[in-house]
């Protein structure tokens, strides 16, 4: 019970805690970053893997979800075909602000080794991505660092979305 | 003035071919008499203009416009039940035809037949979906990469590439980092051709270096600060080593030997 208690030696003797919007804000936006199932390719299996229990996303609170309509993050795991493209920016599109992308591999990144007519060099051509993860195809470990440096980033970010417009200016 | 090259295969080559080297062929056997084969090539007698075996496969040559009757002769009479594969080879630039084959399986015989025929450009091919279900994908895949046109096919559309796409992949004049509209395909599609500019060319060297981005590269003892412009040249700091850390304590114990043992 004791622990319940109110420490009046700290915080001015006030049962509070004092912060910011910001930092609120994004304290919960950043631990439950939800990105949506979404594989495109062979790094959709360590994508995967991260989700399952070995690797254990969800101790981060990254649930994947089904639906773009209740994901944050899309992470663009494989190689992105042109075909594929459009249908790819209208999950995005669909997702709801705030949202942020995750380029997960080579091919995602830069097309990789499929330098033909029929891949996209780079999703970035499409979307605005956040973190370019590198690797062919990254380990589960990588994705984590990813997710956990897309936190980091999220924190230091604005609540209000619409000031951070370093975001907002790639890529209409 | 530059030495001319021909255009008509524009696709990746290998750099260094060696002029006195002949590509191997696979030896080519006759049809020995009493065999499974000489049964096929009896009852094929009528369509077929040449007749071998490759790697116990039976190859047979026909008249592109008698496809539909040879096959089903092969099908009905000597129990080619399964049509497992069936796409072209573009000759264009070497014969100015189309290679079209198609390959057969006999579950009961356990043989393979190739039908190998061949057709100009421009010329359609008449369909063997009515009699093998399983030419449909593949003909309407060697529709999209070569566009040979197949009369009578149930439904004959592009299957790879998007419905919009211009220009057949696999012909040897399409280039292999495509041509001007695949480039910008999906830009022009989801953004439209006025986002060009705002997002650029293809990057088709992903390794390349950009000696004057100071955002994402840095080049070692010429260290600057993040996103200086530095095209009129960088000062030169030359790398520094801990004088503390990295000390060589046992300078004179080494041993030099004077020569090999």
């Amino acid at each position: 019970m004791a622990q319940h208690q109110v420490n009046y030696a700290s915080s001015a003797g006030l049962p509070i805690a004092l912060t910011t919007v910001d930092h609120l804000v994004n304290w919960g936006r950043s631990n439950s970053l939800w990105p949506l199932t979404y594989g495109l390719a062979c790094c959709a299996i360590e994508m995967m893997a991260s989700g399952a229990s070995r690797y254990d996303f969800d101790r981060m609170g990254t649930i994947f979800r089904a639906s773009p309509r209740q994901a944050d993050v899309m992470i663009l795991a494989g190689t992105l075909s042109k075909k594929h493209a459009e249908f790819a920016r209208r999950l995005y599109d669909q997702m709801t602000e705030p949202k942020w992308v995750i380029s997960m591999g080579s091919c995602a990144n830069t097309g990789g080794m499929f330098n033909t007519y029929a891949t996209v060099q780079g999703v970035d051509r499409i979307v605005p991505v956040d973190i370019y993860l590198p690797g062919c195809a990254p380990r589960p470990e990588t994705l984590q660092y990813a997710m956990m440096m897309l936190q980091k980033k999220i924190r230091r970010e604005s609540a209000n979305m619409k000031k951070n417009t370093k975001q907002n200016l790639r890529l209409v | 003035m530059r030495k001319y090259t021909p255009k008509d295969n524009v696709q990746a080559k290998s750099y260094y071919t060696d002029r006195y080297w002949v590509a191997p062929r696979v030896p080519r056997e006759a049809v020995e008499e009493g065999t499974h084969f000489a049964d096929v090539v009896k009852a094929m007698e009528k369509f077929a203009k040449e007749s071998y075996i490759e790697v116990g496969t039976l190859v047979i040559h026909i008249d592109a416009k008698e496809n539909f009757e040879a096959i089903k002769t092969l099908k009905e009479q000597c129990g080619y039940t399964q049509c497992s594969e069936q796409s072209a080879v573009d000759y264009l630039a070497q014969d100015g035809e189309f290679e079209l084959f198609y390959q057969f399986l006999n579950v009961n015989e356990a043989k393979r037949v190739r039908i190998v025929c061949r057709i100009k450009k421009g010329e359609a091919i008449e369909s063997i979906v009515p009699l093998f279900n399983s030419a449909n994908f593949a003909e309407r895949e060697m529709f999209d990469m070569f566009g040979i046109k197949v009369n009578n096919h149930p439904f004959l559309k592009r299957i790879i590439m998007p419905d919009d796409w211009e220009g057949h992949p696999l012909l040897k004049t399409y280039p292999l980092h495509g041509d001007e509209f695949a480039s910008w395909y999906e830009v022009d599609k989801i953004f439209g051709k006025e986002y060009r500019d705002i997002i650029g060319p293809e990057n088709r060297d992903p390794a390349r270096i950009d000696r004057y981005d100071t955002k994402r590269f840095s080049r070692v003892g010429y260290e600057v600060p993040f996103g200086e412009d530095i095209s009129e040249g960088e000062k030169e700091q030359p790398i520094e080593y801990s004088e503390t850390l990295l000390v060589d304590y046992n300078k004179d114990s080494g041993k030099q030997l004077d020569h090999r043992k």
